[in-house]
């Protein structure tokens, strides 16, 4: 791709973009949430036109018409949400849109059977395709998504930010898969955030900032401060000075917690912890063991069916939300799009979205737009949330500015208990460090602080404590100061009780 | 000021950007209908008869339209009988959009409305008019809340969707109309049935010789919805309920009440706007209400984008079109039925937005009305409304 520009009204998402890809090579695309990373691939995807520049392949100018377009040239894109039918077999799924006729009317499943195995094989993960798709982890997702593009004998492959819903081990092999298909000639793209990751995997390494490539790096001659400063123009301190908690009296209690999901599944079962004011919880634990239905239970989201949640004392078990909101409770969802945010609305109004009802929002039955605007505009300021003004709807935003509304509004209020569910998903360094220091600053204001996050670097971190989840159940308590990174990991995945791991809980209990 | 001046600039570019996207669609889509109408009107000259090709026809047709509709006092005022029910009911269907509700009910809500003023008309007919007027209006308000009430309440327990629970509500409310009006409401010896006069109930008129009390109903209720839905904590809770359910029940809201709430409201509107038909127009019922007023409001409503003060232009546009077709029928021999398809065309034209946006090459990708995720919603079956566990 060479001189690629693409304007934008009012933005230049991409400014004169020259970035060139060999085969065999991983290539990593890094940037902050709204760089131009995405508006770049989508060109090369053929979902949008350049307004300037020309992308080569093997040295011939082309123009990419559209998806079929850029498919049809070996072109492929694996999209962080998966483009996957669940109730279809994968041999099915990977047909859709490049069937293999047996004759005019007919599939030809035999076949597509035998090639995916002999791809699978190939690269190094044999799977069933007559297995449905529903029913695999997210990781064996991600390789139909992959096996998919090398069905329609994808050359170049497009990695939208591939690692975000895998546990560590998962990314190794999927680390090993891709490090296969570059040496059969291959070329990967590899979009992401993490520094690591991108140190880990890459061959090369391109920076973009706000819409300029503004560094080629090899990853043996960088270190993740030198990509990170890259990144966001300034010096970014990557781990968060946590300094030191005073923990005080027991804010939270949660006892015996059971927890059914929307099927009718007990996914927390007897989970029982307890966090200090001025402390900080961390729950690690792969997505999906339980966490977001222990969330939901403690905030009022979801009825327990036996436990007890009791805030300072008081009973809250099976409260409604804004009984727990009004009692000091602040939740930043794990879903910002689906529950923190309504994305019609103006930041203004979702910045009130949990207090509107009440003074100063509201006199009586009256909303007080005046005072809703006036705090708009100082959350803006205060939280940095990069906007023209507080009257824009909030799904305008960047997904780093829109964490940002949900966290001024959540944090700006009188809290004694500050849930946090993934609260940096998604989000760039830049964004993260921010966050992050709003969190300690509100610990050290002796606020009691669960911080769920299937991120285990993030929960190492920032935790004084940290609970391991495994299928509905913390299956250890360790200090979160001195916890192994290893062994954290083999629990998360395991959930097998590793004696060391035991032993620093107790403790740090004691 | 140098900070803040292209900031202040550039929002006024926007806030008249965004008049300009709100208005510019639905009047395109209505240009755009006035230009298949007239194709329609040209090419159904050649199946007449003798028929011959007269260019001019379609100017003739749409002349005659609008000197019907705003030629004269009379004519304007005449418009504005027909836009009230419009307004009210168009209310109706627009704040339930709001909360993400599908009110195809309006028609039923609309009846039984009618019924319950009619009713307590009759039965105060002799008493002061304050009084019946009063009792009257009330009683059709609150007929027509009960029964938007069901629906909403069904939707609420059981997740039962109100556009399948409405639509059987419609043909349950005609049946009950026609139960009671050649039943126990059947004026003794008369050759068909109907009620008796409303007497002392009937609206005061206001303006000419038709312009009844509800004109200015429905011009108030109108401002009175607005200020509802965009100045009270109710409203904000109405219209997170409907751009997101699962965000509202995260923020404390209670959907399920809201729901129940909105549909109430939806079924009162409707039922006022029966309440001025019969009080305002007819002063009595027979056992089948020949309008659609319940149906056109869906129109109105999607016209407006579901605001609550852009249903009074859209109203008066259906309104208008309804009292000019009368005298398009005279002078230009078309019948009235081409009244519907220039609707049906418009609507048709705004509710594919897309093709019309690529079609003028417009920018960006504004859904054109509130209303269309709810549709979507209604149709597509996900179970993401409020209500659906």
């Amino acid at each position: 791709m060479r001189g690629i520009t693409k304007r934008y009204p009012g933005v230049v998402a991409n400014d004169h973009i020259d970035l060139s890809v060999h085969p065999g090579e991983i290539h990593a695309l890094l940037g902050e949430n709204g760089a131009g990373k995405t508006t770049l691939m989508n060109i090369l995807y053929g979902l949008a036109r350049p307004d300037e520049g020309e992308i080569l392949l093997d040295g011939r100018p082309v123009t990419i018409a559209g998806p079929s377009d850029a498919i049809a040239r070996g072109i492929n894109m694996v999209h962080q949400h998966f483009m996957l039918v669940p109730v279809l077999s994968v041999a099915d799924n990977i047909l859709l849109g490049e069937e293999t006729m047996a004759n005019r009317v007919f599939l030809d499943r035999n076949e597509a059977r035998r090639r995916i195995i002999e791809l699978g094989q190939r690269f190094g993960f044999a799977i069933d395709p007559d297995v449905r798709v529903g029913s695999l982890s997210v990781g064996w997702q991600q390789r139909v998504e992959i096996l998919k593009a090398l069905y329609r004998n994808a050359r170049i492959l497009v990695l939208d930010e591939p690692t975000a819903a895998l546990t560590p081990a998962e990314t190794e092999e999927i680390f090993a898969v891709l490090r296969r298909l570059a040496a059969a000639g291959h070329s990967v793209i590899f979009i992401s955030h993490k520094l690591y990751e991108v140190l880990e995997i890459a061959d090369r390494i391109t920076v973009i900032r706000r819409g300029k490539v503004v560094g080629e790096r090899d990853p043996g001659a960088t270190n993740e401060d030198d990509l990170a400063e890259l990144m966001v123009g300034r010096e970014v301190q990557l781990v968060v000075d946590r300094g030191d908690s005073h923990p005080a009296g027991v804010e939270l209690q949660v006892s015996d917690l059971r927890v059914h999901d929307d099927r009718g599944t007990e996914v927390v079962r007897g989970v029982s912890f307890e966090i200090r004011a001025g402390e900080i919880l961390g729950i690690a634990g792969v997505a999906g063991n339980g966490q977001d239905e222990l969330v939901e239970a403690i905030i009022g989201l979801r009825k327990p069916t036996t436990g007890r949640v009791v805030l300072t004392g008081r009973d809250m078990t099976g409260r409604s939300p804004r009984a727990l909101t009004s009692a000091g409770v602040g939740y930043v969802p794990a879903d910002r799009h689906r529950f923190g945010l309504v994305l019609p609305f103006p930041i203004a109004d979702n910045l009130v979205l949990t207090t509107y009802y009440r003074s100063p929002f509201a006199h009586g039955v009256v909303r007080d737009d005046g005072a809703i605007e006036q705090n708009g505009e100082r959350m803006v300021h205060e939280f940095d949330i990069r906007t023209p003004s507080p009257t824009v709807p909030a799904g305008t935003l960047s997904g780093g500015n829109q964490q940002k509304i949900v966290v001024a509004r959540e944090f700006e209020r009188d809290l004694r208990l500050l849930v946090l569910d993934q609260p940096t998903r998604g989000l760039d360094v830049g964004s993260i460090e921010f966050i992050h220091r709003q969190i300690i600053a509100k610990r050290d204001a002796g606020v009691a602080v669960l911080l769920v996050s299937a991120e285990l670097d993030e929960v190492l971190e920032m935790s004084d404590r940290i609970g391991v989840m495994y299928r509905g159940e913390i299956v250890s308590i360790v200090d979160g100061r001195t916890a192994d990174k290893e062994k954290v990991g083999r629990l998360m995945a395991t959930g097998a009780q590793l004696e060391a791991a035991e032993a620093a809980g107790k403790a740090a209990s004691a | 000021m140098t900070v803040t001046t292209p900031a202040s600039r550039g929002r006024l570019r926007a806030a008249a950007s965004q008049a300009w996207g709100a208005v510019a669609l639905p009047v395109l889509s209505i240009l755009l209908a006035l230009v298949v109408g007239g194709v329609v009107i040209l090419v159904s000259q050649l199946l007449e008869p003798n028929g011959s090709l007269n260019p001019i026809r379609p100017f003739e047709a749409y002349r005659s339209l609008f000197l019907g509709a705003f030629g004269n006092v009379d004519n304007v005022v005449e418009t504005l009988v027909q836009t009230t029910p419009l307004v009210l009911a168009g209310l109706a269907v627009a704040i339930g959009f709001r909360a993400g509700l599908f009110n195809i009910g309006a028609q039923g809500q609309f009846t039984l409305g009618a019924l319950g003023a009619v009713i307590v008309g009759v039965a105060l007919a002799d008493q002061p008019g304050f009084v019946a007027i009063t009792a009257a209006v009330l009683a059709g308000t609150l007929v027509g809340a009960a029964y938007g009430f069901i629906p909403g309440f069904l939707k609420a327990i059981s997740g039962a969707h109100e556009v399948v629970t409405t639509i059987m509500l419609n043909y349950v409310a005609n049946s009950i109309l026609a139960a009671l009006v050649s039943g126990p409401l059947k004026v003794p010896n008369s050759p068909s049935p109907v009620t008796r006069d409303v007497g002392n109930a009937a609206f005061p008129i206001l303006i000419g010789t038709d312009g009844h009390l509800g004109l200015l109903i429905a011009l108030v209720m109108a401002f009175v919805i607005w200020w509802l839905l965009f100045r009270t904590t109710r409203g904000f809770e109405i219209r997170t309920v409907g751009a997101n359910p699962d965000a509202a029940r995260y923020a404390g809201m209670r959907p399920k009440l809201i729901t129940v709430f909105t549909m109430s409201l939806s079924g009162a509107l409707a039922g006022l706007a029966g309440a001025c038909v019969v009080l305002g127009v007819t002063h009595k019922m027979q056992s089948s209400f020949a309008t659609s007023v319940g149906f056109d409001a869906i129109a109105v409503a999607l016209l407006a984008r579901s605001n609550p003060l852009a249903v009074l232009p859209s109203a008066l546009l259906f309104g208008a079109m309804r009292a000019g077709s009368n005298r398009m029928q005279v002078e230009a021999r078309i019948p009235p039925e081409l009244i519907n398809v220039l609707v049906a065309t418009a609507l048709l034209f705004l509710v594919a937005t897309p093709v019309l946006r690529r079609v003028l090459r417009m920018r960006g990708a504004r859904p054109v009305t509130d209303a269309t995720p709810t549709i979507a919603r209604s149709y597509g079956g996900s179970g993401s409304g409020p209500g659906v566990p």
